[in-house]
């Protein structure tokens, strides 16, 4: 320890401070800043971002005594009491701000920019935000923001909202009110996993297998337990209950036994005083392995030759063969007159959700907590505590999962990370028990996007009618299971595209490897077949001599068709409007000069590619899909929501608000929401397959609505007046003249024994499982987008300069909101496209740094255009369906389009390798099949 | 995860120096840390280096100065510096557009040109212009002070003439474009994997009195071999020629045919670096020549 002088936020500190401390930790820990937060510690995302003496600084790698005597500015410094500054107004403003952990930094970086430079154009913004990463937003809201706030300093009105039109805005719901909980996430106060404190808490850490596939011979942890201050060293052996997991099958260890199946595998877990002794323990814990022979792609896994990786499952490697049959295949390929068959390949990709991994494990009988408690930001707490349960060996009555607030999921915190860790080291040690993963081992550890493989075979007549799609995918599932086969089905299922298509033959084979696994991200396989469905499209149209909209616009799925599942179309199917607008948008751009598919400008090629989407809403497939809420009012006006939904920043919470505050009658400001607490909450399933806006959204207004019952019965006896005749006004139920404030009513309940609480369980209609034909899915999303993208034919260099964009998602319940989801899913998408490729070698991860896993940046986000088309769903709520998954499907086959018709050269895998596509430019080659990760 | 124990903010380079000193090899010289600190978490593990030196507190090593005909760039000065330093827009512009394309703000307020060249890269940014402007470092090398041209620093890829557990790195020095002499710096990057560059490349021109002859040039071109280098071919053959369209394309060319760039792996094939070499000598020549002939400076590209 030594003296350290330093100002923060205005307050002088003299005290003595760890030499090792980077800023970072040292406001985190030493001074309870919070609001600093920390997702990479490599100086890349920039989220972590204070101001020393008023320059903007990654606070992860800033050593604090080399700010000895300086002043820091934190995001806790920026408002002045209960004003906000201008940005932290904007950002809530514009809808800036979705998960929220990005927002510090964001927000950090840009005062800094507006202190320098108070009228920044778009450019100066990029160049200042450049490295400060959001994965949620697409930034397009960022910009605004922070521009509005430059005028607002400058005394200025600020900007106006870029607010999408919706069809009849209600009282509360499809109007933009800012979600819940944003004043805490941009002043630094919101409280994500990390920023909770228990007294005497240790720190987990755990043991991770350097080998693809190894058998483990010894584990040897007396030398880990023997180090002083180490409280806790499990292995296998110390597994209470089931030593397995897994969403669908339990097929992951919670501790490796006899074999590791992957780099990063969890062989030991330790508990200890101080993160550093975590860390010395696990390099005195000795493991003996004997390599074996590694699977390391998916079509090697399917030969004969490959080594069984899970003997016990029946289909050895295969994990899952999933079928589509529909019509006759051979007839439709023999009505064809054009046929295309190609081969796509897509990498294994990253979440790169901001938010590392972490999970506190709270003993039972620690002060506040009467079970075993896990505080998680998971996207499924109710499975969390059922995996937790199942291994620790209590009754799941016993465990109690705490959610909190969550720095961005994507899909990738469905599985389980430290959760069942952490509760084991708690329940040993008796004592609190912090599991962070730092940022390189959430790289490698957590289950990603499926690399496919994708042949597909697409036939159509000379009137452009499509007869037949063929199709074989191959999944890299990776060593478990975790959510490979449902990913992989809504891959295969929705390998048509949205179109009619009235023969199909479709297989798809989601393999074991020995790869990372591959589990739930944004898109569900669904962005991995569309790549291929939408440019095997385009090439039909080539061949047919025909636009390819015109040639999308004769097949377009609508009401009446039945897709390839057997499921009849009955109702929702917006697709052809939001074709209309994309293609209004598109000849908008000319001006009027004549719309052009391509054209060049100097050594710029330029030119408009164009894709279609859908994507289900809902679990589907015959699985029960049901939520619960349960909404209770206070005798101070206020209601509370809750369910066990998590939110990671898509706004589930907002959205269950809205919904009961229309239902309820009362002001948005007086609704708040609790998710879940598996105490607290009902259960309202996992936040997946685009589905909590459908079936937590139609529980809380089941549950408001019979709410409202019961305070409309108990009103009208206190009033003595007919329930019918009672009016809601703003919080105030109203009888001709009379009225009385529904927290009165509340008080009244309560007096007379009655519970102002209702609960309510929401059940999606039947689906039927694939391959039974009908109903699959309750409904499905629909989206068009058209991308303009720039080429130069110097460099090969490919920029997106703008996407337009029209989605039906049924209702907008919160049209600003919405519009961040798909401004968000576009710029993902875009990476996925151009930057983005999670590299394993053999089975061993070279991307093991979030440095060498670029996501877009601010400077690469492309002016976005959305429109809403609202084709209401009978059973959603107010006719919602879901938004979360469908902007980021058909934007990299968009993009793809248009560099074909920009520079003739069709790309077959990615992300784009420009290095390629030059040499392709150059000699004159028609396609490429190799991206980046193929520079050897 | 610590990842050092001591911390040292020493106030003159002799200070720096003999700290280094007394840990024998266990500490080692922190600037802006980006590189250090990056490569340290990268590693993996728990092993904390025992002491770092920060260099950043020693006024010596963080001043830009002009003296006669020369500027000094101080080895602590960082790159957010020298992209706000007028003087070097003006004299020495390949080197405010090289720092200006080093990571982001937050990366350039604290990485130092020093640390660019300790670092020892062959593509580093920094160096390739420093490379360009034929700058000389100052150096405390085992104990001495000495002035060493800038390519005798490097040893290999990531390997650098000084130890930076005992020599210090002071300053750069170089002379400052004259009349009818200019430099520009541009750089192909890919979306994809690590921040340093597919290819970068830094010019220096000077033309005759006319402003219509070459009369000197030096090209940096980074990375071609394992150290940075010259075109030398090409600074020979572009002596006593027009400053023309037709000479900056036969000079791409000749820089085609006489450099052997390599593929490596998740960054380039030898091939696009080649087509690569064609572009960023056509391009940065384009630029020096207009600067040099109109005085019209504006750095390009800063913070892309
Ligand atoms: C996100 C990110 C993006 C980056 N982008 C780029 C890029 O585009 N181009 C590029 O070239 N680099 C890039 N870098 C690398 C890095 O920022 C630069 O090389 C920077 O200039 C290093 O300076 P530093 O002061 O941080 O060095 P440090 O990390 O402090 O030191 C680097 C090495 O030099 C030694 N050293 C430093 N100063 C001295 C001295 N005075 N005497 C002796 N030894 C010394 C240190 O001991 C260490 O070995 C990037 C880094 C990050 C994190
Ligand atoms: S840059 Fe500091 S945490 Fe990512
Ligand atoms: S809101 Fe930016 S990362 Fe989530």
């Amino acid at each position: 320890m030594t003296r350290l002088e330093i100002t923060v936020n205005g307050q002088y500190h003299d005290r003595d401070v760890s030499e090792s401390r980077t800023l970072a930790h040292f406001l985190r820990y030493d001074l309870g800043l919070t609001g600093t937060k920390i997702g990479c510690e490599e100086a890349e995302c920039g989220i972590c971002t204070v101001l020393v003496d008023g320059v903007p600084v990654d606070s992860c790698i800033y050593p604090v005594f080399k700010a000895y005597g300086r002043a820091v500015t934190t995001i806790e410094g920026l408002a002045h009491g209960d004003e906000l500054h201008p940005l932290q107004q904007e950002f809530i403003h514009h809808g800036a701000v979705q998960c929220g952990f990005c927002t510090p930094g964001l927000i950090m970086t840009s005062a800094a920019l507006l202190d320098e430079n108070p009228d920044p154009d778009e450019h100066d913004i990029k160049v200042a935000l450049k490295d400060t990463y959001c994965r949620c937003t697409g930034y397009t809201s960022v910009i605004r923001a922070i521009q509005s706030a430059a005028r607002q300093k400058r005394g200025l009105d600020p900007l106006l909202v870029n607010d999408p039109e919706v069809d009849e805005p209600m009282r509360v719901v499809s109007r933009s009110v800012p979600p819940q909980e944003v004043v805490a996430k941009v002043t630094g106060r919101a409280k994500y996993t990390d920023d909770y404190t228990f007294p005497d808490t240790l720190y987990g850490r755990t043991l991770r297998s350097p080998y693809p596939h190894a058998r483990i011979v010894s584990i040897n942890v007396d030398k880990a337990r023997a180090l002083p201050g180490v409280r806790a060293v499990l292995t296998h052996t110390d597994v209470p209950g089931e030593n397995r997991h897994g969403l669908v099958y339990r097929d992951w260890p919670v501790l490796c036994d006899t074999v590791v199946r992957y780099v990063g595998d969890a062989v030991a877990i330790v508990a200890a005083d101080s993160e550093d002794l975590a860390a010395q323990a696990l390099e005195l814990i000795e493991v003996e392995y004997e390599p074996l022979p590694v699977v390391a792609d998916p079509k090697y896994a399917h030969s004969p030759e490959a080594p069984v990786l899970h003997p016990d499952h029946p289909t050895g490697n295969l994990l899952k063969h999933i079928k589509v049959r529909h019509g006759d295949i051979e007839q439709g390929f023999a009505d064809a007159d054009v046929i295309v068959e190609r081969e796509y390949h897509t990498p294994t990709t990253e979440h790169a959700f901001l938010e590392p991994e972490c999970s506190i494990g709270v003993p039972a009988g620690y002060p506040g907590h009467d079970k075993l408690t896990v505080y998680v930001g998971s996207q499924i707490p109710y499975q969390d505590r059922n995996q937790i349960a199942l291994a620790v060996a209590l009754p799941e009555e016993s465990v109690r999962v705490i959610g909190t607030l969550i720095g961005g999921g994507f899909g990738g915190k469905e599985d389980i990370a430290g959760q069942i860790h952490s509760a084991m080291l708690a329940t040993v040690t008796g004592r609190p028990v912090k599991m962070l993963y730092t940022r390189q081992e959430s790289l490698i550890f957590h289950p990603k996007r499926h690399a496919t493989i994708i042949r597909i075979k697409t036939g159509a007549k000379r009137d452009g009618r499509l007869t037949a799609i063929q199709a074989e995918l191959y999944g890299d599932g990776g060593a478990y299971a975790s959510l490979s086969d449902k990913v992989m089905t809504r891959a295969t299922t929705h390998a048509t595209g949205p179109y009619d298509v009235p023969n199909a033959k479709i297989d798809c084979y989601a393999m074991y490897t020995n790869n990372v696994p591959s589990g739930a991200f944004r898109g569900f396989g669904v962005t991995q077949s569309a790549f291929a469905v939408e440019q095997n499209m385009d090439l039909l149209a080539e061949q047919l001599g025909m636009d390819p909209i015109e040639f999308r616009r004769i097949n377009a799925q609508k009401v009446g068709v039945t897709t390839a599942t057997g499921q009849l179309l009955r109702e929702s199917v917006g697709l052809l409007e939001t074709i209309d607008d994309v293609q209004r948008d598109m000849q908008a751009h000319h001006n009027g000069e004549g719309f052009r598919w391509s054209w060049k400008e100097g050594h710029k090629a330029y030119a408009w590619g164009f894709a279609c989407a859908y994507k289900n809403t809902g679990l589907g497939g015959g699985a029960p899909d049901k939520s619960e809420a349960e909404v209770e009012a206070y005798e101070d006006g206020t209601i509370q929501v809750r369910t066990a939904a998590a939110d990671m920043g898509q706004g589930i919470a907002h959205v269950v608000a809205q919904v009961a505050a229309e239902e309820m009658h009362v002001a948005y400001e007086n609704v708040k929401v609790l998710l879940c607490d598996t105490d607290l909450t009902p259960n309202g399933g996992p936040t997946t397959a685009s589905r909590q806006t459908y079936v937590s959204g139609n529980a809380a207004r089941l549950a408001a609505a019979a709410l409202r019952e019961a305070i409309t019965q108990s009103a009208a006896e206190m009033m003595d007046v007919p329930p019918d005749t009672i009016r809601y006004e703003e919080g105030l139920l109203r009888h001709n003249g009379k009225s009385v404030k529904l927290g009165e009513v509340v008080g009244w309940m309560k007096q007379n024994g009655l519970n102002p609480r209702a609960r309510q369980e929401y059940w999606a209609p039947k689906t039927q499982p694939l391959g039974t034909g009908g109903d699959m899915h309750v409904g499905f999303s629909y989206a068009t987008q058209a991308a303009l993208v720039e080429v130069d034919t110097d460099t090969g260099e490919v920029k997106v300069v703008k996407v337009l964009s029209s989605t039906d998602i049924g209702r907008a319940i919160n049209p600003l909101m919405l519009q961040g989801q798909i401004e968000g899913g576009i710029v993902m998408a875009m990476g996925h496209c151009l930057s983005e490729a999670f590299i394993i070698e053999d089975g061993v991860p070279w991307t093991r740094l979030l440095s060498r896993y670029k996501m877009p940046s601010i400077k690469h986000a492309p002016e976005i255009v959305s429109h809403l088309v609202e084709h209401r769903t009978a059973d959603g709520p107010y006719g919602a369906k879901g938004v979360g998954e469908i902007p980021s499907i058909n934007t990299t086959p968009a993009i793809c389009n248009a560099i074909y018709n920009a520079v003739g050269v069709r790309i077959y895998a990615t992300p784009v390798d420009q290095d390629a596509l030059l040499r392709a430019i150059r000699s004159g080659q028609r396609e490429v099949y190799t991206a980046w990760q193929d520079v050897k | 995860m610590k990842l050092w124990n001591h911390y040292h903010t020493p106030a003159t380079a002799d200070e720096a120096v003999s700290l280094l000193a007394q840990y024998a090899g266990q500490a080692q010289v922190i600037a802006g840390g980006t590189d250090l600190l990056v490569d340290k978490r990268a590693e993996g593990g728990y092993n904390p280096h025992e002491a770092l030196v920060d260099i950043t507190h020693i006024p010596e090593l963080c001043k830009i100065e002009e003296d006669g005909d020369f500027i000094t760039i101080g080895a602590g000065v960082t790159h957010t510096q020298i992209v706000k330093s007028a003087l070097i827009a003006h004299y020495a512009t390949c080197l405010v557009e090289s720092c200006g394309v080093v990571g982001g703000p937050q990366v350039r307020n604290v990485g130092t040109l020093g640390g660019n060249v300790a670092h020892a890269l062959p593509a580093g940014d920094g160096t390739t212009s420093l490379v360009a402007l034929d700058a000389e470092a100052d150096v405390i090398y085992m104990g001495e002070r000495k002035r060493v041209p800038i390519r005798d620093m490097y040893l290999g890829p990531g390997k650098s003439l000084l130890d930076s557990h005992r020599d210090l790195l002071v300053s750069f020095r170089f002379r400052r474009a004259a009349d009818r002499e200019a430099t520009a710096f541009k750089r192909i990057m890919r979306p994809q994997g690590v921040a340093l560059p597919i290819l970068g490349c830094a010019v220096w021109v000077r033309l005759d009195e006319t402003g219509a002859l070459f009369e000197a040039a030096r090209i940096a071109i980074a990375p071609i071999g394992p150290t940075p280098g010259r075109a030398d071919e090409v600074e020979h053959a572009l002596i006593g020629q027009p400053a023309t369209i037709e000479t900056v394309e036969r000079m791409a060319e000749l820089a085609q045919s006489t450099l052997h760039p390599r593929t490596s792996k998740y960054r380039a094939t030898a091939d696009y670096r080649r087509e690569m070499i064609g572009v960023l000598v056509r391009r940065t020549l384009t630029l020096a020549i207009y600067r040099a002939q109109t005085g019209d400076i504006v750095p390009e590209g800063v913070g892309a």
